[in-house]
């Protein structure tokens, strides 16, 4: 059976691989954008100067890291974090913020 | 195929084939549950906490043993050397730890581990069961490397301030009662030590503090290293412009020893230099319940963890995290870097108890903003991920990098920065 079971994961993991790219795990996003909270607040509710993320529409979050990437939105520190970061984990990021509450509501 | 990668794949392989579950969401496993006791409330200790107890959704107990009554914040700290900060400014309650999250404090100090029967025996006698035991501990300073000061009235003399509390305020009345035209030596050891670029943030802001009230004084910088490690560039022309005869770097100043009467600073190679007000930052290892633990496995000064679980490569069910662990290449002791740290453990420690896999693919972050002026702000900052072949973390290649010069703009994001990184790791 050792040898049966890392084909039948294989086989399956195949089959699995659309889900995956349509309904990430949702922890993998939680922790992902948990490395953005230090600045924009825990759950992107942010209690300073920095911009909250909360509730904030999924394109928009996308458009603006993208724009920082690409270097067409000026920054002083997000043009050198958003490099740090697939396009695949900026949806993720961004599709987790836009689902969180604001602040205040 | 590791025996990880396998359970991984049938566990994603099982979850796709409960065509009715919504995505991945539950990968197989209980909730978790079980106790976990962390040791240090700094920003890797309280982040931990903080996080355990969100992302088990309250199941998991965590107890976190602090010595001190209210967190006090190293970053910001030299702010209150320079005068523009109060210490009141940078202390933040544990209160919000307990009320919103469920977290035990227990103040008190730990001082013996049995990794066998998985307990914590802290200085009262109390003994602390857990399932993972999560240390945090900072840093110890090794004494011995500087005999003078490795004595309690020689300690109470010459300062460290490296641990943000009593010693800040010590130091700054000591800049205070300094005379005008006096000697104000800064000793910074060797790296790696916590926090990179503050030694030379404090020389800016005591710099800032002469500048307006004693402008007959000097800032001498004795630097142990071969050149300023962290914004060298920013840092030198704020000296050069911002405190143009105020400042003095000399690098290649290893400390050998002090003398504790007359304020004077001994080096391997170099003279002697004698102080109005010496400020000795002595070299560092990991604080001292680690060496209790047995995790300090790296030069027999740091942790090194797997930075998959932040769990020791050496003890099992222990994770250490922050300033005590050995860094991976371009990673920095700092508390940005803790909290971030924090996160991925707290990630990892919430699925180990639920029987799950961790994370394979975690990232952290970095940013540092340092204090030029009381307004005046440069950073540095980077973005780290896994590397599954290395087994470490490396930066990801174009991400990061520093200012283009200082800023007010970047102030204003350096104080938001702490008042967001003080909620997420304690409110």
């Amino acid at each position: 059976m050792r040898t049966v079971k890392p084909l039948l994961g294989a086989a399956l993991l195949a089959a699995a691989l659309p889900a995956f790219a349509q309904t990430p795990d949702p922890n993998v996003a939680r922790s992902l954008a948990a490395t953005c909270s230090n600045c924009h607040g825990t759950g992107g509710v942010s209690q300073g100067e920095t911009e909250s993320l909360a509730g904030k529409p999924k394109d928009e979050l996308v458009g603006k890291m993208q724009d920082f990437k690409t270097g067409k939105k000026p920054a002083t520190i997000m043009h050198q974090l958003a490099k740090g970061y697939t396009d695949a984990q900026i949806e993720q990021i961004a599709g987790w913020f836009a689902a969180q509450k604001p602040a205040g509501k | 195929m590791s025996i990880q990668r396998r359970e991984f794949l049938l566990a994603a392989g099982a979850a796709a084939a409960a065509a009715t579950l919504p995505g991945c969401a539950t990968t197989g496993g209980a909730a978790p549950a079980g106790k976990v006791v962390v040791i240090g409330g700094g920003y890797g200790g309280a982040t931990v906490a903080k996080y355990v107890r969100m992302w088990s959704d309250g199941k998991v107990d965590v107890t976190v043993v602090e010595a001190s009554a209210e967190f006090v914040s190293c970053p910001l700290s030299n702010l209150v050397l320079g005068g523009s900060k109060q210490i009141a400014d940078i202390t933040v309650s544990y209160d919000n730890l307990v009320r919103r999250h469920g977290v035990k404090m227990v103040h008190d100090t730990a001082v013996g581990v049995d990794p066998e029967k998985r307990t914590v025996t802290l200085a009262s006698g109390r003994s602390l069961p857990y399932d993972r035991l999560i240390l945090s501990p900072g840093i110890d300073f090794i004494w011995d490397q500087v005999p003078g000061l490795n004595n309690a009235d020689a300690q109470a003399t010459i300062l460290h301030a490296w641990k943000a509390g009593p010693q800040t305020v010590g130091l700054r009345k000591q800049l205070e009662a300094m005379p005008d035209g006096g000697v104000y030596a800064l000793s910074i050891p060797v790296a790696p030590y916590r926090c990179p670029p503050g030694p030379y943030e404090r020389a800016c802001q005591v710099a800032w503090y002469f500048k307006r009230s004693k402008p007959k004084s000097k800032v001498l910088i004795l630097d142990g290293n071969g050149d300023v490690t962290s914004k060298a560039g920013l840092f030198k022309k704020a000296w050069a412009e911002e405190y143009k005869g105020l400042v003095e770097y000399r690098p290649n100043h290893v400390l050998t020893d002090v003398d504790v009467r007359t304020q004077t600073a001994k080096f391997e190679t170099q003279d002697d230099v004698k102080a109005t007000v010496l400020n000795v930052v002595p070299p560092q290892r990991a604080g001292a319940i680690a060496r209790t633990a047995g995790v300090i496995t790296a030069n027999n000064r740091w942790c090194e963890v797997n930075f998959l679980t932040f769990e020791s490569i050496k003890v099992k069910n222990v994770h250490v995290l922050g300033d005590a662990i050995q860094i991976a290449p371009g990673m920095p002791k700092s508390g940005h870097m803790a909290n971030q740290q924090a996160k991925v453990c707290a990630a990892a420690v919430v699925a180990l108890l639920a029987g799950q896999t961790p994370n394979p693919a975690p990232m952290l972050t970095n940013t540092c903003y340092s204090f030029v002026t009381d307004k005046d702000v440069v950073h540095v900052c980077s973005v780290h991920q896994y590397d599954n072949e290395k087994k470490t973390m490396v930066t990801v290649p174009g991400s990061g990098g520093i200012s283009p010069a200082m800023s007010e703009v970047e102030g204003r994001y350096a104080f938001g920065w702490a008042k967001n990184i003080w909620a997420d790791s304690l409110a």
